[in-house]
């Protein structure tokens, strides 16, 4: 028998706690969208500097086989795979991993050039760098003094 | 890996400032399994490569502490849904474990521990013999 310590709240957790139920009920009631209390799996962060947008997920235990990666009409991202469940006998006694099948699509910051689209799973990290599409990066006007 | 699990030497000391300074640790979700033979623990540690991760099994009390590098790449934040820190949970196990061959390995990011029951705890088959 397994027993887990209680651990006292630090600090940021309890704002990441928060931060969380947000995203799992926050759009409850909202819309009448149901089932609404499912939260959207992968968490995704995103980042952008003027070459890419970075999006980040935590995949633990996904092979890279088992992931899909597309992006379509120029900003929308698509992180899709499965999670095959454990093939062990026994007596469960906790069972708080998930497992089975996943889609997330959200929109990206910018449009993206769809062919340089480079990802990278690492220690069940997933790491996709999508290029900006020339039009979307910044570009310097040089000023004209008469 | 089998030794990180009796580790109790300089290393384990020498990571202490790291952890003191960190501000978010998580709790890693798992799963525990028995068996007849075994106690089975898997942890989701995404982000946590095998050198940074610390398992000790002391006086009936598996610790798992997994330190988590920082990462992503520079630029603006656009959307934040979770956050990157350190794992940590401890638990308590009544079983008798042959804490010898306790055996762990991490592969994708999940953490899998195989505590064996200690051979007096086993279930015996008893043959029984006609006379």
């Amino acid at each position: 028998m397994f027993l887990t310590r209680w651990q006292p709240l630090v600090g940021n957790e309890v704002n990441r706690l928060q931060h969380e139920m947000g995203r799992l009920f926050g759009h409850l009631g909202q819309q009448g969208n149901w089932p609404a209390a499912v939260p959207a799996y992968p968490a995704v962060n995103l980042w952008e500097d003027e070459q890419n947008v970075y999006a980040e997920a935590e995949l633990p235990g996904i092979n890279q086989d088992a992931l899909q990666i597309t992006v379509a009409q120029g900003d929308q991202l698509t992180i899709a795979g499965e999670r095959q469940p454990l093939e062990t006998q026994g007596t469960w006694h906790r069972q708080e991993r998930g497992y089975g099948r996943f889609s997330r699509t959200f929109q990206l910051p910018a449009l993206v050039d769809a062919d340089k689209v480079e990802a990278k799973l690492e220690h069940g990290v997933l790491l996709v760098t999508l290029a900006k599409s020339e039009a979307a990066k910044p570009r310097r006007i040089a000023v004209k003094s008469e | 890996m089998n030794s990180e699990v009796t580790k109790q030497n300089g290393s384990a000391v020498a990571s202490r400032p790291t952890e003191a300074t960190r501000t978010t640790t998580f709790t890693p979700r798992v799963d525990i399994l028995e068996n007849q033979e075994e106690l089975l623990l898997y942890a989701d540690l995404p982000g946590v490569k095998p050198d940074d991760l610390d398992l000790r099994f002391e006086k009936g009390e598996l610790v798992l502490h997994g330190r988590c590098q920082p990462r992503g790449p520079q630029g603006r934040a656009v959307q934040t849904e979770y956050g990157v820190g350190d794992f940590h949970r401890v638990f308590s196990v009544s079983e008798e474990i042959d804490a010898d061959k306790i055996g762990a390995e991490l592969k994708n990011g999940v953490l899998t521990v195989y505590l064996p029951k200690a051979e007096k705890v086993k279930p015996r088959q008893i043959a029984i013999k006609a006379v």
